[in-house]
């Protein structure tokens, strides 16, 4: 019977039936950080147990720490003393940490990668909802509370429903100025919040193979953010090629034989989905978002919904999203007035988002009063940043260059929006809160939408500022 | 590690409407710097409940009516966003041993379901009529039974879902799967063995 990725890797990682009708999964690597473990490890200690394949754990600090002012102890006690306690907790349990001072550390979706931890066919929970990015790698990846990262702890295994498979196809060819994030956005849009919700996705097509990992570690990433825990794109050579020399990778013989092993992975063809959508690459724009859930977006020419002219069942929502806001209805996006403009996140804010903003950034000038702040995802990608020199030019364009960390995409740290300040944001979510202050507002687009918006001072179409000729570009 | 069988819920209920309720909102992320989850119930719905000062905003659960209030009632997609477990901890700390929405976001259905907390799906006209029944008289006790599952308020019965998987595990005092996850750790070093790289 031909599979999908997804069957293959959820079969053979199957232990047994539970008697709640739950599978006991196993899971392949285990990730963690700072902000969800530390009850996880608690309760190991009351249980008397402990870390069963601690070779199979990594963990990494990024929620909470400073972006700027890096030295421990932090000025912050509470987050100091997280900082200490997964110390700790590594040390004692066997865990491999990759702190401040290994030069590996990063928000833990970027490091997974990057070391070679997050490989094709394997199955990685860590207590982050935005697990799913790792499923770029043909990896079935799972978000988890912290019951279930003590579940992993002990027994390097969860008990999990089966979801279905809903294969979305991009087809055709993007248009310039029109990157991943706006993919994601899109489909968000198109599927709703929750419309994804009991299922795994799995997205291919043209767009898909065309994407280099980083746009698909994008998409991934915010599957989550359309209600699928689970998001994954086949492995190809690209894969290979990406993984190819990293730290925990095998190497040598062992590398042709696990090249050989994901070959055989990606879903057959003819294999069956639970449900199968398709969408045309031409049809997306640029994107930001307007109200205070990641569906809630339009195209940058569009304007703002105006509660009287949408379904009857959206009305409240888009009420209380415009309540939150502060935007006209009906009025266009394009010309919002921000205050900040944040580049970073585990959606956006790896080597190749930074390059692209790089190569049209350079001899601009954030406008006066913008506040813009560039935080590289791991510290790897902040090394290779400055190696490129591409940390100067936003420099000199007036962001502020930091170290690697959640930073504003949650606010856990010194970075978070003052009042109701707006800010153009790379990440991930535009919840009521979310970077920081109860009535600071946030707009989803992508980095150079993101850049855009630094240099006018206002929600911008990038394509414009930077001259990017498009021929869905309609010009004044 | 016996647990208690969940059968059913009973008490007083509060309304807090609205669709898409993610864990941000149920607990911001700052109050999640914390090493345990002790002392997360007064900050749930923080900054949808206090003001800047932290004197109370109107909201259902500053209404002194409600005080004392088990049951959730909410709209769709609820707990969606976040994975943070500090959510339905902060809500069981709370006081609430029982949901009612129209939705769920998947990983807070697991999370509150682990703690033994029935999340229960209603249809929206029933949730709203059981509102307001509850708005009517705030010492009414509704109630979730687990087995059937249904929810019962004065001399009305509604219709529910809970998903089996949820609805066995409360039932036989398994909602906690810690213990039979280690039952099985002689097929976990089976089934590792097998795949070679774990
Ligand atoms: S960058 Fe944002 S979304 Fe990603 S792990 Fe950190 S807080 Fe979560």
């Amino acid at each position: 019977m031909p599979r999908s990725l997804f069957e293959k890797v959820w079969e053979s990682h199957m232990v047994r039936d539970l008697s709640s009708g739950q599978t006991q999964l196993l899971i392949g690597a285990h990730l963690i950080h700072e902000v969800t473990s530390p009850q996880a490890f608690g309760m190991l200690r009351e249980l008397g147990l402990k870390v069963r394949f601690p070779e199979r754990t990594f963990a990494t600090v990024d929620h909470i720490v400073p972006t700027d002012e890096r030295a421990e102890p932090f000025s912050d006690p509470l987050a100091d003393a997280m900082i200490k306690e997964l110390r700790r907790n590594c040390e004692e349990f066997g865990v491999t940490y990759f702190d401040i001072a290994s030069g590996r550390q990063g928000i833990v979706h970027v490091v997974g990668p990057e070391q070679g931890i997050t490989q094709p066919g394997t199955t990685i929970a860590c207590g982050d909802s935005h697990t799913s990015t790792h499923g770029a790698f043909g990896a079935i990846a799972f978000g988890i509370g912290t019951s279930q990262v003590r579940d992993v702890l002990a027994t390097q295994t969860m008990a999990l429903n089966k979801p279905k498979v809903r294969r979305i196809n991009v087809d055709g060819e993007l248009s310039p100025g029109v990157y991943a994030k706006d993919v994601i956005l899109y489909i968000i849009r198109r599927l709703g919040v929750k419309g994804g919700t009991g299922y795994a996705y799995e997205y291919g097509g043209e767009v898909f193979d065309r994407f280099n990992m980083e746009e698909r570690m994008t998409v991934c990433n915010m599957s989550i953010e359309g209600g699928a825990r689970v998001g994954y794109v086949n492995p190809d050579e690209k894969t290979f090629e990406y993984l190819k020399g990293r730290p925990y990778c095998p190497k040598g013989k062992a590398w042709d034989e696990a090249v050989e092993r994901w070959r055989q992975l990606a879903s057959d063809p003819d294999c069956g989905y639970d449900d199968v959508v398709d969408f045309r690459a031409e049809d997306i724009m640029p994107s930001v978002t307007w109200g205070i859930t990641p569906g809630q977006g339009v195209f940058i020419d569009e304007t703002i919904p105006d509660p009287d002219k949408v379904d009857e069942s959206q009305r409240d929502s888009v009420i209380e999203a415009l309540d939150h806001m502060k935007l006209k209805p009906g009025a266009p996006i394009k010309g919002t007035p921000i205050n900040v403009a944040f580049l970073g996140s585990c959606t956006n804010a790896r080597l190749t988002d930074f390059q692209e903003v790089a190569g049209y950034l350079k001899g601009r000038k954030v406008a006066r009063g913008v506040k813009a702040i560039a935080v590289p995802g791991s510290m790897a990608v902040g090394v290779i940043c400055e190696e490129l020199g591409i940390d100067k030019v936003f420099r000199e364009a007036g962001f502020e260059w930091r170290g690697a960390g959640c930073s504003m995409c949650l606010a856990m740290n010194p970075d978070k929006l003052v009042g109701d300040q707006i800010c153009a944001s790379s990440s991930n979510r535009n919840f009521k809160g979310r970077q920081g202050s109860p009535i600071g507002r946030t707009i989803l687009m992508s980095p150079l939408m993101v850049a855009a918006a630094a240099v006018t001072g206002e929600v911008s179409d990038a394509r414009e500022v930077f001259g990017i000729e498009s021929p869905n570009l309609v010009s004044a | 590690m016996a647990l208690e069988k969940i059968t059913k819920v009973e008490g007083k209920a509060v309304y807090v409407p609205g669709d898409d309720i993610d864990t941000d909102r149920i607990i911001p992320a700052r109050f999640m710097k914390c090493i345990t989850f002790d002392g997360l119930g007064e900050f749930a719905f923080y900054d949808v409940r206090k003001n800047d000062d932290g004197s109370d905003k109107p909201h259902p659960l500053n209404d002194p009516r409600r005080a004392g209030a088990t049951i959730l009632l909410t709209g769709s997609n609820f707990g969606c966003g976040s994975s943070r477990e500090h959510a339905p901890q902060a809500l069981h700390k709370a006081g609430f041993r029982g949901i009612v929405a129209e939705s769920y976001a998947e990983i807070f259905f697991g999370n509150s379901t682990t703690l033994g907390i029935p999340c229960f799906s209603a249809a929206r006209p029933d949730i709203r009529e059981i509102a307001a029944a509850v708005e009517a008289d705030p010492d009414l006790v509704v109630e979730l039974d687990v087995e059937t599952p249904a929810i019962r308020c004065g001399d009305k019965a509604y219709r529910a879902e809970l998903r089996d998987s949820a609805r066995n595990s409360l039932l036989a005092g398994r909602w906690d799967p810690i213990a039979e996850l280690l039952e099985g750790m002689e097929k976990v070093e089976e089934t590792a063995r097998r795949l070679n790289y774990v």
